[in-house]
């Protein structure tokens, strides 16, 4: 049957409620614990620091909670449901073992100013972890604390600036290729620096003339991400090293696309001075429908002074420790000790795999992603979606609908809304943004050959539909979710952000 | 798969893409790969080489808090459709996990009196930066002034931030426990981008914040921003009705885990006219084409993705999960549950404040109304007080000057109470943190008699 019905289906009948439009007053769920010492006075808390109303918090009772919220995940499109091929978030299984793990309550109870004798488990395990990625990165020294990948950017940047003035140097300039994700411009506004943008080849890896050309002293660094968000390679990263290291510069790696190498090359070896990783993208930290993440950095012995604090280290009597004095330190950046339950069930996942089991991960992913592009390079496909840059890729890849919204009159978007009513997240879309319509898809190591044909049916079905029953099809898709194409335009000029009282 | 592609072997799709050079042509230096009851166990024994609340009677707190989490935040943070998805990039797909942050950013909106909230941001201190990032773009002032009963942490994140950018940031110094007027309003002037205090503040103290919000308008232009703690919000004025602009804060007392000190999340609630320049996720209503009511991500062309270098943050990532325990938590508490958890907290903290202070060798820090944590100071070593407390079981709380490295906290302890530390518990604290500070003063006067 071809989902193209506009008549409403069940799930869609029922119309959104948020919490706060349910319950009624008096109801529960919260029991309070036993009053068990004296009523205070007045004087404990003057009325002049006392709250008049309570919040406006919903009262229900917890079988409305739970009927709620579950109601709720049940409009939710995961992982574990089916096929997530969204470019450069390498959405992987999560293990349930992680979960177990990190709710133990040694990890989960564990209060984060304990005393650093009485953690020594979660300090080991931080500093096995510090081991574990100084290993995968060629880069001997680990920071873990920052929250995500952007705040790791950001961790590096200031990195590179305390570098350059710990030698008086006043360098304001960061070079970002044209392709890179839009954390790392915006990271650089965020440091005080400014961004240069390097040109991209024909073959989709940095311009070198254009790059010698902006090379110059008041280069901070260049940051770059490689494999690249085409998925490509790029081959002159020994030269692009030495242009930037000749200038004095650093050069930093951006590891969302690392689940492509593992095992198999690391920045360290590439000439990389600064890395950080995505642990919720490798290294199987869930992503929560956005959050929460971790982004550890690791970096060379010259930025290691600088280093946020507090550092995991190990004492000479075999004792871990916090290491606070740290004189260079560029300082904190966020409280305590970083996203230790991340930490967990990332270092699970290495424990899972070993050294071998990573690099099998990575060689996997490849396949994974050329199995993918041959398949969506046969007949009735190439011709709408051709590759946008290379003939193989590493993880990932990148198509353009430029050709299909020209012959089909279907945009990238409509495909993508299409793709929902076929059961698939899209893969995302728009993005790098120097390519016409852009897909950009990573299958990841997760999936068996038959999801990928599965994916590549769907494609190829979507096209032949457009072009034999017309475009409307999927300019008006999806019809099978919860809610059809929403009105974002409206929703921007006239916020309304949360529930009115 | 290998014939579809046209290559003979996986090894020969990296041989032709990657340079020789920079090829890792060996294993990996890391242990095997073990099966999964092995990890667990592995993972089981670090576990109990932990001390963690489960295992002893903990008074920790300053910044993170051993509150109870009610049995259903677990079931639903474990449910796959909030735990796996990636953040809601495709709506109609998503509608549960963007409804959770409209959701959550009401309950937010709600607490702090504040009538816009974002999704969430990582965790509390760099929520305080990235509230001062705000004010800069704002204002583009020169100098942000921090109370110094702002947490610690969030003071240095501040200043690891601020230097990128080469923003200042001036401490204004605490009087009895709070932040000094006087020096307060004299650090404040026009130059000044932001002014920036925490209720109730590090040692415990309630601040005067409507004082100190209408202090720092007088005296310049700042953006006000306040650190609150969402658990006191029941009983407490909240930030919107004291004058404040911007309030952040940890979220983690708010149903979620200790977890060594993340993940958790930051909340972010301001006034209408920041909404612009907030930085993170923020999910907004809107309609389908057949007219249901639905939720988007929204105001994106603030966002990084969008405007790149002239983004108004780097930070992407709301921490989806943890708010959706946050505004769980929040409703389980209810518009009554957080009033009377907030008295219960007030009681047993006074209780325990004047039980400890009783105690021979130690004094109150400051006489500061206190809510849910307060600070004192022992005659003796904190840190030797400490483990001799340990050995019965007992963490008394947090020794203020590890934290803080101030000289003037040197004997300071930070005691934190939750609703999970009852009266008996308290009676308990005392005895043995009394026990603990008379050995000190024994072993002290048994050192000078030596000496002598």
């Amino acid at each position: 049957m071809s989902p193209t019905t506009t008549n409403e289906l069940p799930l869609q009948r029922e119309r959104a409620t948020t919490i706060f439009e349910k319950g009624a007053p008096g109801r529960r769920a919260f029991v309070c614990p036993e009053w068990d010492v004296p009523q205070v006075n007045g004087e404990a808390l003057p009325e002049r620091f006392r709250r008049r109303e309570p919040p406006g918090l919903p009262e229900v009772s917890e079988p409305e909670i739970v009927r709620h919220y579950v109601g709720l995940s049940k409009r939710n499109f995961d992982l574990d449901s089916g096929f997530y091929p969204l470019g450069s978030c390498t959405m992987k299984h999560n293990p349930r073992l992680h979960e177990r793990v990190a709710a133990l309550p040694g990890h989960a109870r564990l209060h984060p100013l304990q005393d650093p004798e009485r953690a020594q488990g979660a300090l080991e395990l931080m500093w096995n972890l510090q081991q574990a990625l100084a290993e995968i990165s060629g880069l001997p020294h680990v920071s873990l604390q920052p929250s995500a990948g952007s705040h790791g950017e950001l961790a590096g940047v200031l990195l590179t600036r305390a570098y350059h003035e710990a030698s008086d140097e006043r360098r304001h300039k960061v070079l970002t290729p044209d392709t890179s994700h839009g954390t790392n411009p915006a990271t650089v506004t965020m440091a005080g620096l400014e961004v240069v943008k390097v040109a991209t080849n024909p073959d989709g890896g940095v311009d070198l003339d254009d790059l010698r050309a902006k090379a110059d002293a008041d280069v901070a660094c260049l940051m770059l991400t490689n494999p690249n968000t085409l998925g490509l390679f790029d081959r002159n990263i020994e030269e692009i090293a030495r242009v930037v290291h000749g200038v004095g510069a650093t050069l930093y790696y951006d590891g969302a696309n690392l689940n492509a190498v593992m095992g198999l090359s690391r920045p360290g070896d590439m000439g990389f001075d600064i890395v950080h990783f995505n642990l919720h993208k490798s290294f199987t930290q869930p992503h929560g429908g956005g959050g929460p993440g971790s982004g550890p950095i690791a970096v060379s012995d010259r930025i290691a002074p600088f280093l946020p604090r507090p550092l995991v280290v190990r004492r000479e009597d075999g004792a871990f420790d916090l290491d606070f004095d740290r004189e260079q330190s560029i300082g904190r950046l966020r409280g305590f000790q970083g996203n230790y339950g991340c930490f967990v069930r990332s270092y699970a996942y290495i424990c899972s795999l070993g050294g071998d089991g990573l690099r099998d991960a990575s060689e996997t992913a490849v396949l994974n992603a050329n199995y993918l592009l041959a398949r969506l390079r046969e007949q009735g496909v190439a011709e709408y979606l051709p590759l946008a840059y290379g003939d193989l890729c590493l993880h990932e890849f990148v198509l353009s609908g430029g050709p299909m919204k020209k012959a089909l009159g279907i945009k990238t978007l409509d495909l993508a809304k299409r793709l929902l009513d076929h059961g698939f997240h899209p893969p995302t879309v728009y993005f790098p943004l120097l390519v016409e319509e852009a897909l950009m898809i990573e299958p990841t190591e997760t999936e068996c050959k038959e999801t990928l044909d599965a994916f590549a049916d769907a494609i190829a079905e979507i096209l032949r539909e457009a072009a034999e029953e017309g475009p409307e099809i999927a300019q008006n898709a999806p019809y099978t979710t919860p809610v059809r194409r929403l009105d974002e335009v409206g929703a921007a000029k006239q916020p309304v952000i949360r529930q009115a009282l | 798969m290998l014939d579809a592609i046209g290559v003979p072997s996986i090894e020969a799709l990296f041989d032709r893409q990657i340079p020789e050079a920079v090829r890792l042509r060996r294993s990996l230096g890391l242990p095997d790969g073990r099966p999964e009851q092995d990890v667990f166990a592995h993972l089981r024994e670090l576990a109990h080489r932990n001390v963690s609340a489960e295992d002893e009677l903990s008074f920790l707190g300053a910044g993170m808090y051993d509150h109870y989490v009610p049995a259903l935040i677990d079931m639903l943070m474990e449910r796959s459709e909030f735990l796996t998805p990636y953040t809601p990039y495709q709506p109609e797909i998503s509608q549960g996990g963007l409804q959770v942050m409209f959701e959550y950013q009401t309950a937010i909106s709600e607490l702090t009196a504040l009538p816009v909230a974002n999704a969430s941001v990582y965790e509390g201190p760099s929520a305080v930066a990235a509230a001062g990032y705000l004010a800069k773009l704002h204002n583009g002032g020169g100098r942000f002034v921090v109370s110094a009963g702002l947490h610690p942490h969030s003071i240095e994140t501040l200043r690891t931030q601020a230097h990128g950018y080469g923003m200042e940031v001036v401490e204004v110094p605490l009087r009895d426990g709070v932040t000094d007027p006087e020096a307060w309003v004299a650090a404040i002037d026009g130059e000044c981008s932001a002014a920036i205090f925490a209720q109730p503040n590090f040692y415990g103290a309630v601040e005067d914040a409507a004082a100190l919000s209408a202090a720092a308008k007088e005296s310049g232009n700042p953006v006000v921003i306040a650190q609150v703690d969402p658990i006191t919000l029941g009983i407490l004025a909240p930030p919107g009705e004291c004058g404040v602009d911007v309030a952040v804060g940890e979220g983690q007392p708010l149903g979620n885990r200790l977890d060594f000190g993340g993940p958790s999340f930051g909340f972010f609630a301001a006034r209408e006219e920041y909404l612009r320049r907030m930085p993170g996720r923020i999910a907004g209503e809107t309609t389908d084409v057949d007219g249901r009511r639905g939720f988007v991500l929204t105001l994106q062309t603030r966002e990084q993705h969008i405007r790149r270098e002239k983004a108004t943050s780097n930070i992407c990532t709301a921490q989806a999960l943890n708010a959706l325990g946050g505004v769980v938590y929040l409703t389980w508490l209810g518009r009554r549950g957080i009033v009377e958890l907030g008295e219960l907290l007030l009681a047993r903290t006074h209780y325990a404040r004047e039980k400890l202070c009783a105690l021979d060798g130690v004094e109150p820090l400051h006489t500061q109304p206190v809510i849910r944590e307060f600070a004192v100071r022992l005659d003796g070593d904190v840190a030797a007080v400490k483990r001799r407390c340990a050995a019965q079981g007992v963490n008394p709380g947090v020794n203020l000057e590890w934290i803080t490295g101030r000289e003037e906290d040197r004997g300071g302890l930070l005691v934190a109470i939750t609703e999970q530390r009852s009266r008996a518990d308290i009676d308990r604290l005392a005895e043995v943190l009394g026990a603990a500070v008379a050995a000190s003063d024994q072993r002290s006067a048994s050192e000078a008699a030596v000496a002598v």
